[in-house]
């Protein structure tokens, strides 16, 4: 018997049929992978499964019979639990407490704190989760906080898990772990939704995969074992995608972006130890690093945006030091590794976000005033140019799509054909034919002899487009060489903070 | 008619301007009436009071422009700030400072022709206005002090030092009340009609508006300030220096604000007096607030609070309904404006809150 079916649902926001008409089911312990591009509605249909959307048509199933999920607590109530992408726990308080907040055993008024503790830790052995009840939530690794968070949803009697993008915190070991705890699940007879768009880990872990494309259903149910990655590729963008496609640099010419002796100390913490990076011309520098080992620094002292204690800092041969505009004027492109965040401004139009940080340019403003025609001839040409998805050049930017979005602000950067490019995250959170065009105007930039420091959190991405690797480890680089010099595992080794074994290539 | 109707619904569900405004103000219209009966009062003999008073003479008419002249300029200050995502609550005292620079080169007997002494004077209420606001942004910028906090404190820093001229150096010859000497005759403010206080101050106001709604969206400063108001963290990784916007921003918030004093001093009452507003800087947010933060909606809005001030005259004259109920009314609007989830809950519009 199903564990969950959902018949026919339809989500429409205005403009958007954001669902259509979509069935999908869920057998009891199996692992399903819901498959689809950004955009395509994979967390709007979980969403409505977990009673944070109401749809306007369809229907839902638990255990053959029918219900109505308005609010998350009926789903939970029904044996449903989520576990976000972003975590939602209190560092200071200790697995237990962060495990029973809002169903705590009770003893007259007072929490029964013993009684809590057992209960959660018999929960932790029963799954083998390796963690100890009674450990502070801040000393845990992020896998290891990835699993107090499903052991909320197991604590509320969750028979059914949806986990959404649960590997894109995680090092290559930690996805290990992960899932091994979920197989461990599903032979308890759980049922576990991933919601994802990464084609390897589908093919790795699941039982059977749904494809959703633009809010439709285009494959319920395949079984995983059939499918290859360029199948299930094809099926969620709809055409062919080369998803290995990469090409080496031929010719890596002098230094053009040299950092050295970068020191910087956070209210009291050192961030960024000794850092000394040198990108040449010609040439994709790429930085692996788990998150939060000082890349999001490291992007701000490199874009001017942060002033460091200490840092040598040498572009073409000149150096380089001033606020934001002065790095933008010298020809230091950035993209921002959060772009709602400092990529784009939301409420703003396309042609208004596309000029944003070089809008002061001749081009585009005349003594103070802005030139209009312009702007909106720039604008529609680079909409065509990035085959960006827009309505017209006057949408607002917060309304595109996450893929879409991302192509503004390369394409802001591009335009302006930068000598050093700062790319953090360039296709984090983006649909692979997003991917596919970023990547490949990556390289073609490289190809021109321009230098790329690349800095993500996606490994294959640095693996495939960088011809160089340094690897982050608590604000200090801990290993650098040729992109060959490694395997992945290796790799995620020393972005855990092993030692390297190998000494590097130069 | 039909389809506009529609499309007027629709805008309303996504709660957007001009529809939300307008909805929040016939809906305090209609509560304050529910309000009045409530008491005792007959709400339909108070409305046509308020109209009456407001439109039924040319006195009338014209005093609801004398009331909405400053509105609009302190609503258009508010406004202004508020683009770049500022809170200025210290519109009260830029108008003081701006009413004192207007005073000083008002008064003085310079020799120059109207064409030249009148434009200086209103320059001085401008610049006044603007330097008090500009010290906010510069605490702000500098000194991370909360401009909020800072507008308040300024706000009783001025009208002390106005206070404190008007009872020692600037007191006129002979006056018992604390005010300044008439401004000169080529300083004042040419009136539209003889008989009344309305000087052309309004079409300064109204112009005032359609420049800021030009200047936000045409030149590259008013661009540059939309995007600091709505990201500043985005505007910086552009490059753009959120300080200097800010303390530009507060500085031409402050000499909207002064223009307001400039004409309570060469339009209206030809001199400064002492404590000459009746908050007009605080009425100011609440325009700013019903016109949704437009500068030309600050026309309309300003336009609709003069009318109830007005209004509220010939309500205490000719009915026995308090004319506090005016304040009711007003304070309505501002609530309506400020929740329009509160709206929608009243109408039973379907709303997607939970979607997120």
């Amino acid at each position: 018997m199903n564990a969950i079916e959902m018949r026919g649902i339809t989500k429409i926001y205005p403009g958007v049929r954001a669902l259509d008409n979509v069935s999908f089911s869920v057998e009891q312990g199996e692992i399903h992978s819901l498959l689809g591009e950004n955009g395509a509605g994979k967390s709007t249909l979980m969403n409505v499964l977990y009673g944070m959307t109401t749809p306007d048509a369809g229907e839902i199933l638990v255990d053959g019979k029918p219900v109505t999920i308005r609010r998350s607590a009926q789903a939970i109530a029904l044996g449903i639990g989520m576990v976000h992408q972003h975590f939602m726990l209190t560092p200071v308080m200790t697995i237990t407490e962060n495990v029973i907040v809002g169903c705590e055993p009770v003893h007259g008024p007072f929490l029964d704190r013993k009684k809590a503790t057992e209960s959660v830790q018999a929960l932790i052995d029963k799954f083998h989760f390796h963690l100890n009840a009674s450990a502070r939530v801040q000393a845990l690794s992020v896998g290891e906080q990835q699993r107090v968070e499903i052991l909320k949803a197991l604590y509320r009697g969750a028979n059914v898990l949806i986990l959404d993008e649960p590997t894109a915190v995680l090092t290559p070991q930690e996805v290990g772990e992960l899932f091994s705890v979920l197989r461990e699940l599903k032979a308890a007879g759980k049922s576990i939704i991933i919601i994802t768009h990464k084609l390897r880990e589908t093919a790795e872990i699941a039982d059977r995969v749904s494809v959703l494309r633009a809010g439709v259903m285009v494959d319920q149910g395949l079984s995983a074992a059939g499918c290859s990655a360029s199948d299930l590729a094809l099926m969620m963008v709809g055409r062919k995608v080369d998803l290995s496609y990469t090409r080496r640099s031929k010719s890596v010419g002098e230094t053009a972006y040299q950092v050295q002796n970068l020191n910087l100390t956070v209210k009291g913490v050192p961030i960024l130890r000794d850092v000394a990076l040198e990108v040449h011309k010609g040439e994709i520098l790429g930085i692996a690093g788990i998150e939060g080992n000082g890349q999001s620094e490291l992007i701000e002292v490199l874009t001017g945006l942060r002033k460091p204690d200490s840092m040598e800092l040498v572009k073409d041969g000149l150096p380089l030091s001033g606020k934001t505009a002065a790095f933008l004027s010298a020809g230091v492109g950035h993209i921002p590794e959060d772009r709602l965040v400092r990529g784009m401004i939301g409420p703003m139009t396309i042609e208004d976000n596309i000029i944003l940080g070089y809008h002061r340019k001749k081009e585009f403003s005349r003594h103070g005033i802005r030139r209009k025609n312009e702007i909106r001839a720039f604008s529609e040409k680079q909409l065509t140019d990035y085959q960006i998805k827009a309505p017209n050049v006057q949408e607002k930017c917060g309304s595109l799509s996450g893929g879409n979005q991302q192509k503004v602000v390369v394409a802001r950067v591009f335009s302006e054909d930068p000598d050093v490019l700062i790319a953090a995250q360039p296709t984090r959170g983006v649909d692979v034919g997003a991917q596919e065009l970023i990547h490949s105007r990556l390289l073609d930039l490289r190809d021109a002899g321009k230098a790329v420091l690349l800095i993500s959190a996606d490994l294959d991405e640095v693996r495939r487009l960088s011809d160089r690797i340094a690897v982050i480890y608590e604000g200090q680089i801990v290993a650098q060489g040729s992109y060959d010099t490694w395997n992945e595992m290796e790799l995620g080794l020393l972005m855990a903070g092993e030692k390297a074994e190998k000494e590097a290539r130069p | 008619m039909k389809t506009f109707l529609k499309n007027q619904w629709a805008r309303l569900r996504r709660l957007e301007e001009p529809v939300l405004p307008l909805a929040a103000f016939l809906m305090s219209l209609i509560l304050s009436g529910i309000i009045m009966a409530l008491c005792g009062y007959n709400p339909f003999e108070a409305y046509g009071a308020i109209l009456v008073g407001a439109f039924g003479s040319l006195r009338g008419i014209v005093n609801t422009f004398v009331q909405a002249t400053p509105l609009i300029f302190t609503g258009l200050a508010y406004t202004f700030a508020k683009k770049a995502s500022l809170i200025n609550l210290g519109v009260e005292g830029q108008m003081y400072m701006g009413a004192l620079g207007t005073a000083l080169i008002g008064t003085l007997n310079l020799g120059l022709p109207a064409c030249l002494h009148l434009p200086l004077a209103i320059l001085a209420g401008f610049l006044f206005g603007a330097l008090y606001g500009g010290i906010i942004g510069f605490l702000k910028v500098r000194f991370g002090s909360n401009e909020v906090v800072a507008g308040v404190m300024m706000n009783t820093i001025a009208t002390c030092i106005v206070g404190y001229l008007l009872n020692g150096p600037l007191l006129a010859e002979g006056s018992v009340s604390a005010q300044t000497e008439r401004v000169a005759e080529t300083a004042q403010l040419p009136r539209v009609f003889s008989q009344y206080q309305l000087s052309y101050a309004i079409f300064l106001a109204i112009a005032a508006c359609i420049f800021v709604a030009w200047f936000l969206n045409r030149t590259t400063f008013g661009y540059e300030l939309r995007a600091v108001g709505i990201n500043a963290k985005a505007s910086e990784t552009a490059g753009i220096s959120i300080a200097k916007v800010m303390i530009i921003a507060m500085c031409v918030s402050g000499g909207i604000a002064g223009l307001a004093g400039a004409n309570q001093v060469l339009g209206v009452d030809r001199r400064l007096i002492n404590n000459f507003s009746p908050g007009y800087g605080f009425n100011g947010i609440a325009v700013a607030a019903l016109a949704s933060d437009h500068p030309i909606g600050v026309i309309l809005a300003g336009t609709v609070f003069g009318l109830l001030s007005t209004g509220a005259t010939e309500l205490n004259r000719t009915t026995s309904v308090p004319v506090e109920f005016v304040g009711v009314i007003q304070a309505m609007v501002v609530i309506f404006v400020a929740a329009p989830l509160l709206i929608r809950d009243i109408l039973h519009i379907d709303g997607k809150r939970r979607n997120k």
